[in-house]
């Protein structure tokens, strides 16, 4: 943490960071996203095991790009969207400052391919939980899983959190903000809650980092990264695209191979 | 079970080969089930999922969905951009629990009047089986 302080201590002092973007003590044990301007305040930032929300979602935000250059403390999750992002052409790798800390040393990540190689040497790892979850639901039958969704959902009042601390969900007018024609009904009960999943699952498809952010931002605590990791990882499976790991990818699905296999159509 | 259930199918279909096929089909005066009502669009590269899920809110107990053939599309590689969508979407609709068997995909061309006649008349006997679409029943059920 000290090196972490001094790095960014470092940066304002010499201009070439206006913000840190990084995690500072939150309520209880928690930590949440801290904007370091001034170099008084570098002490606020913390480096722990805690530090798990993505903090990427802020680089698409325009009220965070009027702060000037931004550093960002980077976890893999981070560099991942990062690396989506640049591939998506909603960043370039020299508009920020990538800062990553391994083994109590603070780098910075400069280019693509740096970027790149340091995602994959940070492959993308689940909690045991998750993982147990993913298997159970592939093991369950389709009334089965209707059963689990639709009792997950129940839950959903359509606060759009997980929209919100998802850093591709990056759009300035959402297909629910469409009303003429109303694509998803914006009321949640069990047809609303259904249409906005499954649309913004659709939407995360071949984009999703798998950081599980929603689920943490999720307050009625529905498991539904599960629905966007299975949506990437199908696109993964079948066209081989990995989000997150190309800085010069195109869209899974603005593209096609002639040679895509599928099983069903007649 | 109703044994006097008629299944509602909605058909989204491309202009340029499955509607023109289904034409065929009437011309060729080949008799097939009536359950299918046809929307036409200029490819089904313009398909969004969200009208297939708008048509089971609405009712429909079955859907089919059916362009040109691979290399054969009207506007090049509109077929090749639904592929990919319908495969995921496939996925996705499995993962929350709809029965997929209530959809069908094809690849009806212009010529092929016969064929056409095979989909709808298997769609309409696959979901006759199933029954009324209860999934999206019970979810709309709750909206006031």
């Amino acid at each position: 943490m000290q090196a972490l302080h001094q790095k960014a201590q470092e940066l304002l002092e010499s201009g070439r960071a206006k913000v840190i973007i990084g995690y500072g003590s939150g309520s209880g044990e928690k930590v949440r996203p801290v904007f370091v301007r001034n170099i008084a305040d570098a002490p606020k930032l913390v480096w722990d095991q805690r530090c798990r929300q993505n903090l990427a979602v802020y680089l698409a935000k325009p009220e965070i790009k009027k702060m000037g250059m931004p550093a960002m403390v980077a976890t893999p999750v981070v560099v991942r969207s990062i690396v989506q992002l640049i591939a998506e052409r909603q960043l370039k790798c020299f508009e920020l400052i990538t800062l990553v800390i391994e083994n109590a040393v603070v780098s910075e990540l400069t280019d693509n391919a740096a970027l790149e190689a340091y995602v994959a040497n940070h492959p993308v790892v689940f909690p045991p939980p998750v993982k147990k979850e993913i298997e159970t639901l592939a093991a369950m039958s389709v009334e089965e899983r209707f059963k689990f969704w639709q009792d997950e959902l129940s839950r959903c009042f359509k606060c759009y959190a997980c929209r919100s601390s998802c850093p591709l969900c990056y759009c300035e007018r959402c297909i629910t903000e469409c009303n003429q024609p109303q694509w998803v009904d914006v009321a949640p009960h069990a047809l609303g809650n259904f249409e906005w999943h499954i649309n913004r699952a659709m939407h995360m498809a071949g984009r999703c980092v798998q950081c599980g952010s929603c689920n943490i931002a999720c307050p009625v605590g529905i498991p539904i990264a599960l629905l966007t990791i299975e949506a990437t990882r199908f696109v993964e499976r079948e066209f081989g695209q990995h989000a997150g790991t190309q800085c010069n990818s195109p869209a899974a699905l603005s593209s096609f191979r002639v040679e895509d296999k599928e099983t069903f159509i007649l | 079970m109703d044994s006097q259930f008629e299944p509602k199918i909605l058909a989204f279909v491309c202009n340029w080969c499955t509607y023109a096929g289904a034409d065929l089909t009437g011309t060729s005066r080949i008799k097939y089930a009536t359950n299918v009502r046809i929307v036409r669009f200029p490819c089904t590269g313009r398909i969004d999922y969200n009208l297939l899920l708008r048509a089971f809110a609405q009712g429909a107990d079955g859907i089919i969905v059916s362009g040109c053939h691979p290399n054969d599309c009207h506007y090049t590689s509109g077929n090749f951009h639904a592929r990919r969508r319908w495969m995921v979407f496939r996925q996705m609709m499995e993962y929350m629990g709809i029965d997929m068997r209530r959809v069908k995909f094809s690849w009806v061309s212009a010529a092929e009047g016969a064929k056409w006649a095979e989909v709808v008349n298997s769609a309409v006997a696959d979901v006759r089986e199933l029954g009324p679409s209860k999934a999206f029943q019970a979810m709309a059920r709750e909206v006031a």
